[in-house]
């Protein structure tokens, strides 16, 4: 009998292609909708993922300021010195390698290109810290990070772009009124997590980089990394307690600094897209809700249209919770057949748009079933009403009907 | 003498209350028993459509009773007494009255779907239903493409496929020219010679009447003459 009501409602729906089309647009509409968000945000989640192993999952950042919100710490409170770095060198237990960071955006002029860059004054132990590999030429020697020398190491887009592809050992290029000479290449590490380009940076020594460019002897941040994953808790710990004594902070009082793991980092991101995402769905979704009710009004006219029909078939015996089954089904086919179509230019949608935000394409089967699932519901919650009025009809009345 | 298919008892349809008040049927009595070829006529408003809506099991008396087979039909519920035109009814409309955009076999199936039959099963006994009906080879024809007096064979075909105990027709001629209604109404004689299929006629022409054994006329929600030609002649 099922299989049976279901060729009845395909065959009507067959029937008035146009109007069965119109009418399922707004779903359609709304679950692709829902399909291109969901697999961007799945996509996003994924990206973050790879970007935290890229970065070293054994990694910590100890920045000045409270505790850190999204968009940056407070920076009331004092930067780093050497000596801070010297001190957890010496103490902590846990600790693999540490370095120290100081950025900052400046004017780099190679021949005659000039852009604004991202100038990093550091050791040749953030190449450990940060799992950043020099592919091309050599790190800084001891001597130079001592000497303060004016040597660089330069990232991937400088090599591409600045250089056009040409092996740069040896060349010099200006940061602000200083020249320097550079070095070493870094590994291409892509997009950052918060967007813009990580590969689009001058690494100098920390020392030059404090005298020559920045002339302060400050330091901004300290990347440190564990022994293994495990060892992060107890590093973190150690490395607070050091900074707590250090930096003179009562007992009880809040850290004036705050030191991040990357599963933070990580949890941060994901809870942020999990917002955004849930967010645009909901959006989405009352699209769903309009295409629900486009599907009522399209089965209320069909049910008026069909009156005669109902009403030979309550004459032939056709039971109330038949003529029921008939249109439920019918708007449960239709609201089901817009939601594949949704799923389709759904995911088409999200392969065609994951490259341009350098997003990668995640298609997951049960967000899938949920959509397909959810749009069938649709069809039934909204087609109910009109199927129950089908029901009721009276026979006399609707074979009587024009 | 045996058990009659109908028994009206007593029948009266009242619509409306009071001052508006309308008695299509007032103390209506008959029965028909099973093989028997009945016409029931009368002028408009006479009442013979509220006979026939109650005979259909698609209506219930005011008061009064309706018996199909022994069964009380007023006191059935709506789906009991759609399970009764299911199983026991088969009709003929006056507009013909059959599904649009959908072929001879496929309206001829849509009975057979409701009694659950399978496929092969409801198949079978269309086509057997069209050839009796005189419109073999015509099953793909939907009903756009065939004439009134097929497309009412196709209806009647519809109301035998099932094999009902009794056949409602309800000018089942009305839109069809005179030949057209000469060869529809040998059809119906023919079923109920050949079957013992007993048929329920309204009409109001008198030489369609004529085909059947026995005639009931009404005026004013009453029976005003009973004849029967079989005992006439």
């Amino acid at each position: 009998m099922f299989i049976n009501t279901l060729l009845m409602a395909l065959r009507e729906i067959r029937r008035n292609v146009l109007r069965s089309s119109l009418t399922v647009l707004g779903i359609i509409i709304g679950v692709a909708a829902v399909i291109v968000i969901v697999t961007l945000g799945a996509g996003t989640t994924r990206q973050v993922q790879d970007e935290i192993s890229k970065m070293g999952s054994n990694m910590l950042t100890i920045m000045p300021g409270g505790a850190m919100r999204m968009g940056g710490s407070a920076q009331s409170a004092p930067p780093f010195e050497m000596a801070d770095l010297n001190a957890i060198k010496r103490e902590a237990t846990s600790l693999a390698a540490i370095a120290p960071v100081s950025l900052r955006p400046m004017q780099v002029i190679i021949g005659n290109d000039n852009r604004r860059v991202n100038v990093m004054g550091t050791d040749s132990a953030f190449s450990e810290v940060r799992n950043w590999k020099v592919v091309e030429g050599r790190l800084f020697t001891d001597s130079e990070v001592r000497a303060g020398k004016a040597v660089c190491i330069v990232g991937n887009t400088i090599k591409e772009e600045m250089f056009r592809g040409d092996i740069p050992l040896g060349a010099v290029i200006r940061i602000g009124k200083v020249t320097c000479e550079v070095i070493g290449v870094l590994e291409a590490k892509g997009q950052a997590m918060f967007g813009g380009d990580q590969d689009e940076v001058v690494v100098l020594p920390i020392r030059a980089f404090q005298r020559r460019l920045a002339g302060s002897s400050k330091i901004s941040q300290i990347y440190l990394s564990a022994r293994d994953v495990a060892g992060i808790q107890d590093l973190k710990g150690e490395v607070e307690r050091i900074m707590r004594d250090r930096r003179k902070i009562a007992p009880g009082a809040q850290d004036d600094f705050n030191i991040r793991d990357m599963t933070e980092v990580s949890s941060m991101m994901q809870s942020t897209t999990g917002i955004l995402t849930g967010f645009l769905s909901a959006i989405a979704a009352v699209s769903l809700l309009v295409g629900g009710i486009g599907i009522m009004n399209i089965m209320l006219v069909s049910v008026t249209e069909r009156t005669r029909e109902i009403g030979i078939r309550l004459a032939i015996g056709a039971l109330e919770t038949e003529v029921m089954l008939q249109f439920l089904v019918e708007a449960a086919a239709l609201s089901a057949f817009g939601g594949l179509v949704g799923i389709t230019l759904g995911l088409l949608g999200a392969a065609a748009i994951a490259p341009a935000l350098n997003v990668p394409f995640v298609w997951q089967p049960s967000t899938i079933l949920t959509a397909f699932t959810f749009s069938a519901m649709v069809g039934v919650v909204f087609g109910f009403m009109p199927a129950r009025r089908a029901a009721r009809l009276d026979p006399i009345e609707a074979l009587r009907h024009e | 003498m045996t058990a009659p298919v109908i028994a009206f008892d007593q029948v009266y349809k009242v619509y409306g209350k009071g001052d508006t008040e309308v008695r299509a049927l007032d103390g209506v009595s008959f029965a028909i028993q099973p093989g028997e070829f009945v016409a029931v006529m009368g002028p408009s408003g006479s009442g013979k459509s509220t006979t026939m809506n109650i005979l259909g099991c698609l209506d219930t008396p005011t008061a009064g009773h309706y018996f199909f087979k022994g069964a009380d039909v007023g006191s059935l519920s709506r789906d009991q007494r759609a399970l009764l035109r299911r199983h026991f009814l088969g009709f003929v409309f006056q507009g013909f009255n059959l599904l649009g955009r959908t072929t001879a076999l496929e309206n001829l199936e849509v009975p057979l779907i409701y009694r659950r039959l399978d496929k092969t099963t409801r198949r079978r006994m269309a086509l057997e239903a069209l050839e009796v009906v005189g419109l073999k080879g015509r099953e793909d024809h939907t009903p756009g493409e065939l004439s009134g007096g097929q497309q009412q064979r196709v209806a009647i075909a519809r109301a035998i496929v099932t094999q009902p105990s009794l056949l409602l027709a309800d000018e089942p001629t009305g839109n069809l020219d005179s030949a057209r209604s000469h060869e529809i109404m040998e059809l119906l004689t023919r079923l109920n010679k050949e079957r013992g299929l007993t048929v329920v006629l309204v009409t109001h022409e008198e030489d369609i009447a004529a085909y059947a054994y026995r005639r009931i006329e009404f005026r004013d929600g009453k029976i005003v003459r009973e004849t029967d030609t079989r005992r006439a002649a």
